[in-house]
């Protein structure tokens, strides 16, 4: 069951600000959505080992070479706001 | 040149023997693409031609709207990306551009490819070329619609649960998914990390098997990347079906599949008969349960990879509208609301419940281990077939707006497409036929995994023995 509770402790988790009547939207969208996919539960999977990765193949690590990359300039030119080299953003600790 | 009947072979044999220019071929295209949008909605942005187009295959292509391009805007279909710019090219379009292609615009989609209809994007819904009152299927739906429609001879998608297949099936044309690790997603906007794949959208399956090849291929910028041989896929067609052992899987000739999108389907059976296949009944016993764990496994990477939306780096930000001063958490949730639409909000919201505490085992856990089940019955029915066959979706493409309210009818559309993502395995959707409406019906196969081959082989196959593909639409419909 997922009530208000529920949907506005998701929503914080996800860092969503959600208003009254998204809310209660989302939450019955939700309730259907868990709901169906309880179907899983029929299944007996105690035995099973989880799938992560789909093929047999293990991590491959590049070569740890240095490589051209974006500058500092060209990375903080896609941001709302920058100072000196840095990432700007709102107060972190009031 | 009639635009709307081109192959990219076919335009490219008339480059090489002087018949057209490649500049002038790359101008009509792009006039004829720009034209039609209004009707189809399809193209998001025009981007100025790319400077290259001297190299073997240099034509115009177009590219799903989660596909970075230097210098381009990507938006995913998403206010949230509103003022990107990409700094570098993805490895396709790298690929592409090596190969001399000419990048002319990209496409549009649902929303971070959130979608089964193209309906969910922030620039409007795209429209059906055979019908523009129906949906394009999605969420490549501007994919498939630009190259039903002419605008674009050949464009590339994004399927991670069907989105190339479905809306290739809704708009009659092909669409492949490759083997998982076959084709570099570097450069491609992250959805389901686990599952996504980047494949061609095409006229006809030699233009499949060409754009295939120039995409496929190693890159160790993408740790899924796999290092092997890429077959010339092109070379490779015309070897028959004489002996192809084709399973058909119980499990997907369900209740619901419509009468006309059965009848197409069983009549292709009967063409891979005659042909010599060897047609039998195979089972995938966990069938069922594979929209239910791909609604887990993939909204859960969804949420996960969605988080580096925050205002901060690139793209939206946005503070409340309240005048009291924003700490940073006030601008993380606020940025997040006004910039996600309502399928986003709803897939990170269900992704972050089937991660959180209390629930991980009881529902992403046990979703990896149907995965594995659902794995297993495909590596099992290869013992006794080469390929699989099914309809790609249970429908033909349906009016816009019909399915919207209803997000559980709308992820049942991707019913028979989701379990190749899930296994990892290649397949594709290609044209077999029309139902009562005139609308066309898609016949899905499916190969182990990295035999592209086979897939590309038995569809060219049927396609020569019926020419379905040589069908266009009519642009009309309300």
């Amino acid at each position: 069951m997922i009530d208000q509770k529920t949907v506005h402790q998701i929503a914080a988790l996800s860092r969503l600000h959600l208003e009254d009547a998204e809310a209660v939207r989302l939450g019955k969208d939700l309730e259907g959505i868990v709901a169906y996919i309880e179907a899983l539960k029929a299944l007996d999977v105690s035995d099973v080992k989880p799938t992560s990765h789909v093929l047999d193949v293990e991590n491959v690590f590049r070569d740890d070479v240095p490589r051209p990359s974006l500058t500092n300039g060209e990375a903080l030119s896609f941001s709302v706001e920058s100072h000196q080299g840095f990432y700007k953003v709102p107060k972190v600790i009031e | 040149m009639k635009i709307p009947e081109q192959t990219a072979c076919g335009l490219m044999q008339k480059i090489v023997s002087g018949e057209l220019s490649a500049a002038r071929v790359a101008e009509e295209m792009t006039a004829y693409a720009r034209e039609l949008n209004p009707k189809t909605n399809a193209f998001v942005r025009f981007h100025d031609p790319s400077p290259s187009g001297d190299g073997a295959v240099s034509l115009p292509v177009a590219l799903k709207d989660n596909i970075c391009v230097r210098g381009c805007p990507a938006t995913c279909g998403s206010r949230i990306l509103s003022g990107f710019v990409s700094p570098y090219d993805a490895g396709v379009v790298e690929r592409l551009k090596d190969s001399g292609a000419r990048v002319i615009g990209s496409l549009n989609m649902d929303e971070f490819a959130f979608g089964s209809s193209t309906e969910t994007s922030a620039y409007g819904p795209v429209r059906n070329p055979w019908d523009l009152g129906r949906v394009p299927g999605g969420s490549s739906g501007g994919s498939a619609a630009a190259v039903s429609a002419g605008q674009v001879v050949w464009s590339l998608g994004s399927d991670t649960g069907g989105s190339i297949r479905q809306p290739a099936s809704f708009c009659g044309v092909v669409g492949l998914k490759p083997t998982y690790g076959r084709v570099s997603r570097y450069g491609l906007v992250a959805f389901g990390s686990s599952l996504d794949q980047i494949g061609p959208f095409t006229r006809d399956v030699a233009d499949c098997a060409l754009l295939l090849r120039i995409i496929s291929g190693f890159d160790d910028r993408d740790s899924t990347s796999v290092d092997r041989p890429v077959p010339d896929f092109p070379r490779l067609l015309g070897r028959g079906v004489k002996g192809l052992r084709i399973g058909i899987p119980k499990e997907y000739f369900i209740d619901g599949i419509e009468p006309d999108v059965l009848g197409a389907v069983r009549e292709a059976v009967e063409v891979f008969k005659k042909a010599g296949a060897d047609v039998r009944e195979i089972s995938l016993p966990h069938t069922s349960y594979a929209v239910a764990t791909y609604y887990i496994v993939a909204t859960a990477e969804a949420s996960s990879n969605l988080a580096r939306f925050d205002g901060v780096e690139y793209g939206l930000r946005a503070v409340p509208d309240k005048a009291r001063k924003a700490a940073i958490v006030d601008m993380y949730e606020t940025t997040r609301q006004k910039g996600f639409g309502d399928e986003a909000k709803r897939r990170i919201m269900l992704g972050t419940y089937v991660l959180s505490s209390g629930y991980y085992d009881a529902y992403y856990l046990r979703a990896q281990k149907v995965r594995t089940l659902i794995k297993r019955d495909f590596e099992k029915a290869f013992e006794d077939c080469d390929l699989i066959l099914s309809p790609t979706a249970p429908t033909t493409a349906f009016r816009i707006g019909e399915k919207t309210s209803d997000p559980i009818a709308m992820y049942l559309s991707d019913i028979f497409t989701i379990p190749a993502n899930l296994a990892g395995i290649p397949a594709m959707s290609l044209p077999c036929g029309f139902d009562k409406a005139g609308l066309p019906v898609g016949l899905q196969l499916m190969a182990r995994a990295f035999d592209e081959e086979t897939l590309l082989n038995a569809a060219f196959v049927y396609e020569q023995k019926t020419g379905w593909h040589k069908e266009r639409p009519s642009l009309k419909g309300a």
